[in-house]
């Protein structure tokens, strides 16, 4: 497909959602999207450039959580990876599992270890920590402190 | 409307050593639902990682897994110079593809005895983790240790591959062909392995592709993903090797792919071992330290793609690492195709992804290397386990029977 053509769809799939667009290498692109359209950039990613969802990344960050979608473009050797942000307030996604089967765990992994909520998920429920993990307790976020009630033996 | 009953597997799987809990729900014997229980074995690397200098990171990595030892290091310093655009040298990239192949043998190997092993065919388990030992052999002349070799960090590896290593690790490559060979005919031919094996478990190439499956579990289904051609990395771009995949998605093509590729393997380290006779240089560019940036690393692991981001804010840490391995897509496929199987077949279905688990135990000979004799050989030890048994006799007061005095003396 050529990464420009590539580059070019995306624009204008995501008119005035793209908030900026970064080429850090032949091989490499990063795009800032707002948090609504999380659900409208996967679909153009998955069902349009037929893109595989690679994983998703959290980062805690001082301006807020910061979410980001890598997508494999296969036969152009190219990684897209779609950035947003979203408050330490309330926040707050939509769940992309409901299309992508893919992202179901990983979206169950980041509510758990970040505290992003995923709007619509279907099975929203701990993945890696234990059931009766104390709620409100994020282990990837910076504020985060041990202790001894997590651990119950 | 028959009653359901839910089948547990785990959080000790019976045979597996890895915890992971798979609840069956089964109708009879069928299986109608699974679900599937992790986080027995989480160890926070992510979060631990953080608190790591970039050259610690490597080896954090690296205890990820055991059988995986080169795929997270090696996605993982691809990050780390994506993000801080070092170069490396051409004489590495070749070290790092020979390495990375020989990890594919050994892990392909590990995973036929297993499967073999699942499904009640010993034969094959015992003779796969045999000729498993040649691969380890040559990785621990490369570099010192069966497994966790160490080898990858930022900007190059971290030993040379010896020119006058380099016969002897051909040497030992060419004995791997005939036993990859009767593994090849033995699965391929043996008609109790097609019993168990065909139509079982089969992922189709439209659930591959929804699931996100990777490696060998996507390619059986006819599903070609591999970075090593899709995201050229390591030395791949400069060398010769197909993609196999097959069609059908059953676990006998996921065996099929998995031995079919070791032939692969081997033409690969042939040719690394070939260019690394002459290309010369440097292994390592030495980078001094990683600019602000963010950096993706992709590899094709045994199992699939391994994931990694890296994020740096100019210190010698990074601010995020996020660490993804290829069984995290794989092992949710699971859900798909134990359905309308039998309880009996779960269990080679369910390990048919591969999923990993690490195995390093081993005795230790030592061998005297100007006459090549073992000091320490079994019958030694034998002995040793004999004047045990004495002593113990003796302290007791204890007048049981004892082997024969001859009983190892054709060993």
């Amino acid at each position: 497909m050529g990464i420009d053509n590539i580059i070019t769809r995306i624009s204008e799939g995501l008119g005035d959602n793209l908030l900026s667009l970064k080429q850090k290498s032949t091989r490499r692109v990063y795009i800032n999207i707002p948090p609504a359209a999380v659900r409208q950039t996967s679909r153009l990613m998955l069902e349009t450039l037929a893109a595989r969802f690679q994983i998703a990344t959290g980062v805690d960050t001082r301006e807020g959580i910061e979410v980001m979608y890598h997508w494999a473009l296969d036969g152009d050797d190219l990684v897209v990876t779609i950035c947003t942000m979203v408050g330490h307030e309330k926040p707050e996604l939509d769940s992309i599992a409901l299309f992508c089967v893919a992202a179901e765990w990983i979206e169950r992994e980041m509510w758990e270890l970040l505290g992003i909520h995923f709007r619509d998920h279907p099975d929203l429920r701990h993945l890696l920590l234990a059931d009766d993990w104390p709620e409100g307790k994020y282990p990837l976020r910076h504020d985060y402190q041990r202790s001894s009630d997590e651990v119950k033996a | 409307m028959s009653k359901r009953t839910i089948v547990p597997i785990g959080p000790y799987h019976a045979l597996q050593e890895e915890p992971e809990f798979f609840k069956l729900h089964v109708e009879g014997e069928i299986v109608v639902h699974l679900d599937i229980e992790l986080g027995y074995n989480h160890r926070g690397i992510e979060k631990l990682s953080e608190s790591k200098d970039f050259e610690e990171t490597i080896f954090l990595v690296e205890r990820i897994c055991g059988i995986c030892s080169t795929s997270h290091p090696l996605a993982c310093v691809q990050a780390v110079e994506d993000a801080g655009n070092i170069v490396v040298p051409e004489r590495a990239l070749f070290i790092r593809s020979a390495v990375g192949e020989l990890e594919r043998i050994h892990s392909h190997l590990l995973w036929l005895g297993l499967a073999g092993h699942f499904i009640g065919f010993n034969t094959i388990w015992m003779w796969a983790w045999r000729f498993r030992e040649e691969v380890l052999n040559i990785l621990e002349l490369i570099s010192g240790n069966r497994n966790h070799y160490g080898m990858m960090k930022p900007g190059g590896v971290r030993r040379d591959i010896n020119k006058t290593d380099i016969p002897a690790v051909r040497g030992l490559l060419d004995k791997l062909q005939d036993p990859i060979k009767l593994f090849r005919d033995a699965v391929i031919e043996d008609p109790l392995i097609h019993a168990r094996t065909k139509g079982i478990g089969v992922l189709t190439p439209e659930l591959a592709v929804a699931y996100g499956a990777l490696g060998p579990t996507a390619r059986a289904s006819g599903i070609g993903i591999d970075v090593r051609r899709d995201h050229p990395h390591a030395a791949y771009e400069m060398l010769d090797f197909d993609v196999v995949t097959c069609e059908n998605g059953d676990v006998f093509d996921k065996a099929v792919v998995r031995i079919l590729e070791m032939f692969e393997s081997i033409r690969i380290i042939e040719q690394c071992l070939t260019q690394l006779e002459t290309v010369k240089g440097p292994v390592d560019s030495d980078p001094k330290c990683v600019p602000p940036g963010e950096g993706v690393g992709v590899y094709e692991a045994p199992r699939g793609e391994v994931f990694h981001y890296v994020r740096s804010d100019g210190s010698n840490r990074p601010v995020r690492h996020k660490v993804r391995a290829p069984s995290f897509m794989n092992v949710p496929t699971n859900r798909e195709t134990v359905l309308g199987g039998t309880v009996a077949d779960a269990t080679i279905i369910l390990a048919a992804v591969d999923p990993c688990y690490c195995c390093t135990e081993r005795m230790a000979v030592a061998v005297d290397s100007p006459g090549g004799d073992e000091l320490w050989g079994t019958r030694d030890l034998i002995r040793l386990s004999c004047e045990k048994t004495d002593r113990l006799m003796k302290e007791t007061g204890w007048t049981g029977p004892r082997p024969p005095e001859n009983l190892f003396d054709n060993r």
